[in-house]
């Protein structure tokens, strides 16, 4: 490791400030000797935003008042004269940190946050995969236009590396398809069904009642977020142009007991598999995954099996989601803008 | 069609050209030829084990040439169907006519639905099962696969197919 002797400022701005902003200020905080030693960086956060307001300090917030804001015992400021887009454009900083919530219809408010950055020059680091769904293309172009970095690690698989792993460390490869289950709550589910023989709604419920699965799983247990993961590794690693629509997408929601039971009598497990090859089959179902297949992995975690043609198949296993695992796959895209 | 077959050849020079050419006169494709000279039977012969693939109503001259040449046939095992998969189906399987669903696979002529396996819960629920497709090649397998998914969709039934 090549130890940095100067120290760079990189001034960010946290676009939503929910568990994964949260997580980022904090993992920023936690790592900032380290960061400087090893990176010869000096992260200083200058802006955060959300709907419920604004702070800025062009100097840097203080770590006291960034605690404050996350702890909820210091609020937001609701300013009349600034808007979320307002400080992208306005504020000097050199990253922002788009963490709104996914919105898969049009992809706002998270569009217009990483147009307005980079169009006013700013680096871009995302775990909303809306707007890369949505309009991953144009982004993309939008960025190489004004030479700036659109990154999105954080995006599939939390802090699981598939993206990079792919574009950097396989480079020269050429990928023939990528397999996984990248939705831990869906992955919970079926893990305890079989090992339980528990009906659907009966694990669904406890999977709501410990924080794995949201109010309205919807999203999760009927395919459409790894659906849309699957898009933003078509787009980005297949080169494809793919949308929500062109993904065949079947839930989990139908799996019984009895078919975990009879899967385990041929010697499989069923899980929720995210499909992705170059020819351009896009497909998110049910499937049976032999018990010794690397791709047999319990409880909320998340795995992918790249297939390529020099290296043969490389899976990686990792924790899917969580603020302080996405905040680490958001932290290595922007150490990465500067390496 | 795929026969292995174990035949004893006696111990002189020549034998395994005279028991393979058989094969290749009736139009036979050897696949493997397995001569373990170091095992011989109790009777002083070497067996050896042949893998070939041969239209089946010619298999009776073939095995008839062979004794003519004094080659021993010990064993002929003929595989027709050496591919099979697991499928599992969920839904109102055997209120949607689960023999239609069979015979869909069956009457191919390539493909046999071999093992069947449901789970019912109770009338109204929906049911589960596993199914083992078998069929003559890897090729056939998969065509068995889709006409099964044809199948079950237009009934409403999901299925579930290995990664």
């Amino acid at each position: 490791m090549r130890i940095k002797t100067g120290i760079k400022t990189v001034r960010i701005s946290i676009i939503g400030f929910g568990n994964v902003g949260g997580g980022v200020a904090e993992v920023i905080r936690r790592k900032r000797e380290e960061i400087a030693r090893r990176y010869g960086l000096n992260i200083k956060i200058v802006g955060i935003a959300d709907l419920r307001g604004i702070s800025v300090d062009e100097n840097g917030l203080s770590e006291e008042a960034i605690m404050g804001l996350r702890r909820g015992d210091k609020k937001l400021e609701k300013r009349a004269d600034m808007t979320s887009v307002d400080l992208i454009k306005e504020v000097e900083h050199e990253v922002m940190v788009e963490v709104t919530p996914t919105n898969i219809e049009d992809g706002e408010p998270g569009l217009t946050h990483i147009i307005t950055a980079l169009e006013s020059g700013k680096h871009v680091v995302t775990s909303n995969k809306g707007p890369l769904a949505v309009e991953y293309k144009k982004l993309m172009e939008r960025a190489a236009k004004r030479e700036k970095e659109l990154r999105f690690e954080a995006t599939v698989g939390g802090a699981m590396p598939i993206i990079s792993l792919v574009r950097k460390n396989l480079a020269g490869n050429g990928i023939l398809s990528i397999t996984g289950i990248l939705n831990g709550t869906c992955n919970y589910i079926l893990t305890r069904m079989a090992e339980e023989g528990l009906p659907y709604e009966h694990v669904l419920k406890e999977a709501q009642e410990i924080g794995i699965a949201e109010a309205d799983p919807s999203k999760d247990v009927e395919g459409i977020d790894t659906a849309v993961k699957l898009v933003i590794l078509a787009n980005s690693v297949f080169d494809m142009n793919a949308t929500y629509k062109d993904v065949e997408v079947t839930g989990i929601a139908e799996i019984t007991p009895d078919a975990l039971k009879l899967a385990d009598d041929a010697g499989y497990v069923i899980k929720l598999i995210g499909e992705v090859d170059r020819e351009g089959c896009l497909k998110v179902t049910p499937r049976l995954v032999p018990q010794d297949d690397p791709l047999n992995v319990g409880g909320t975690m998340n795995v992918a099996t790249i297939k390529t043609d020099l290296a043969g198949d490389i899976t990686v296993i990792g924790k899917g989601a969580g603020p302080i695992e996405a905040a680490s796959a958001i932290l290595s895209d922007i150490i990465s803008i500067y390496r | 069609m795929e026969i292995s077959m174990d035949i004893e050849l006696q111990d002189i020079p020549g034998q395994l050209v005279l028991a393979l050419e058989p094969v290749s006169d009736f139009g036979g494709n050897i696949l493997s030829v397995l001569h373990q000279r170091d095992k011989k039977t109790p009777s002083g012969r070497i067996p050896v084990q042949l893998v070939f693939e041969l239209e089946e109503k010619r298999l009776d001259r073939v095995v008839e040439r062979l004794k003519e040449r004094g080659v021993k046939v010990v064993r002929i095992g003929k595989e027709r169907l050496k591919e099979s998969m697991v499928v599992l189906l969920i839904g109102h399987i055997v209120h949607s006519d689960v023999r239609d669903t069979i015979d869909s696979i069956d009457r191919t002529g390539f493909a046999e639905v071999v093992g069947l396996s449901v789970s019912m819960p109770g009338v109204a629920k929906k049911s589960s099962a596993s199914v083992t497709l078998s069929a003559i090649g890897k090729k056939e397998l998969e065509e068995a696969l889709q006409i099964l998914k044809r199948t079950v969709n237009k009934k409403g039934i999901l299925i579930i197919t290995p990664i």
